[in-house]
């Protein structure tokens, strides 16, 4: 059966693009965060995970209000990244895994998670640049299965529900008979809000508590409304939902193995983990 | 009879729900077509015409011609689909953030260093 090595959580600001692209990563602003992923790197050399299912939210890229679903999974042999309106350079396109997207999602709508399925899918800038972060060469070495998570149109599915989503996740990659190695990317946060006079609001506080969280009390965060959320980290900082289902979708002992958090990259409270999974 | 409770208000924030998405579908659909390069050098060429055939309302089709985060909001704009909208512009989010705060930009991006502080 596949095995699930471990969970990497990281923020997916657009300007993030921009950065790469004009190659600042050493640049005094931009240093701190891309300092963050070295020994992330390092350890994917090690473990070389086959497949990342990559938990993100859609910014309307892929989907429009027109259908906004609660949860959608892709089900694609390829997905593209493409033109989303401000001119991020473009990434090659990442290989699906039609095996493990069934999989998933026969054993999820099993397990009463509904999802949304999609033989075609656009891929935007949640899910380019983390792959971009881990792998900066840009040559893919991993098959992927993208999974969207509704975080545009409240309500918003619950905390609680993102982690039993995760939790079935989890139960459904190590029942996928395959000697696969798995990992589970969440994408997006921490703390900000784009929009309004609180625009620019960010909660160190909060971020920092919910990081700990993950690894001493993962179902912490299940006690807040989407419009807790809202509230404590902003709302665009309700993207944590994509995280907690990546952390949840660990099944064995969780162990730390790197974190970073940077106050600000764009208008966001930056912040990477690294949890792997000891089954 | 149904009984509608009153929303929770949190300061300064619009939370895109149902009355919004209601509210802003022309607007937030223009903006979404925005994603085309081609699109967008419509829009340029001739606003009038283009805010026209997407049908927005005149409280929509004020907030694009004053380019004022605060009224596209008001008027149901979703961030992420106004986002598209500012990208046309070359702005930035701490361009956005400045104008609906009703500060500069350097002040802006000050208030986001000294919230790691």
């Amino acid at each position: 059966m596949a095995r699930i090595v471990g969970s990497i959580t990281t923020s997916h600001v657009p300007a993030i693009g921009g950065a790469i692209a004009k190659r600042l990563q050493s640049d005094p602003y931009w240093k701190p965060f891309f300092d963050g992923f070295p020994p992330i790197r390092k350890w994917l050399a090690e473990v070389k995970p086959d497949i990342a299912v990559v938990v993100f939210n859609d910014h309307g890229l892929n989907f429009f209000l027109d259908k906004q679903p609660t949860f959608a999974i892709g089900a694609a042999p390829e997905y593209r990244n493409a033109d989303e309106g401000w001119g991020i350079p473009m990434v090659p396109p990442f290989a699906g895994d039609l095996d493990l997207s069934w999989h998933l999602i026969n054993s999820l709508i099993a397990d009463e998670f509904d999802m949304v399925t999609c033989q075609e899918m656009t891929v935007d800038h949640a899910f380019t640049l983390p792959m971009a972060l881990l792998w900066p060469d840009q040559k893919w070495p991993v098959r992927t299965v993208p999974i969207c998570v509704n975080t545009v149109q409240f309500p918003l599915p619950s905390a609680k529900r993102c982690y039993k989503l995760g939790q079935s996740i989890g139960r459904a990659i190590e029942s996928f008979d395959s000697d696969a190695r798995v990992m589970v990317i969440g994408t997006g946060g921490l703390s900000h809000q784009l929009e309004g006079t609180r625009a620019g609001f960010i909660n160190k506080e909060f971020d920092l508590k919910f990081m700990d969280s993950l690894i001493k009390d993962p179902t912490w965060a299940t006690q807040f409304s989407d419009l807790d959320l809202v509230e404590q980290a902003g709302t665009q900082g309700v993207e944590l939902l994509n995280w907690l289902v990546a952390r949840a979708a660990l099944t064995g002992r969780v162990t730390l193995e790197h974190s970073s958090f940077h106050i600000p990259i764009s208008n966001t409270a930056a912040a990477t983990m690294l949890m792997e999974n000891h089954v | 009879m149904s009984v509608t409770k009153p929303k929770r208000q949190i300061p300064g924030t619009t939370v895109f729900d149902g009355d919004m998405a209601r509210k802003g579908y022309a607007l937030n659909k223009m903006c979404y077509s925005f994603n085309a390069r081609a699109n967008r050098e419509e829009f340029l060429r001739d606003e009038d015409g283009y805010c026209a055939k997407y049908g927005l309302n005149e409280q929509q089709r004020a907030a694009i011609a004053h380019r004022n985060v605060l009224e596209l909001l008001a008027a149901g704009g979703n961030a992420y689909y106004l986002a598209k909208f500012g990208g046309i512009f070359g702005l930035d989010m701490q361009d956005i953030g400045a104008q609906q705060t009703g500060v500069t930009k350097e002040e802006f991006k000050a208030k986001l260093a000294a919230a790691g502080r």
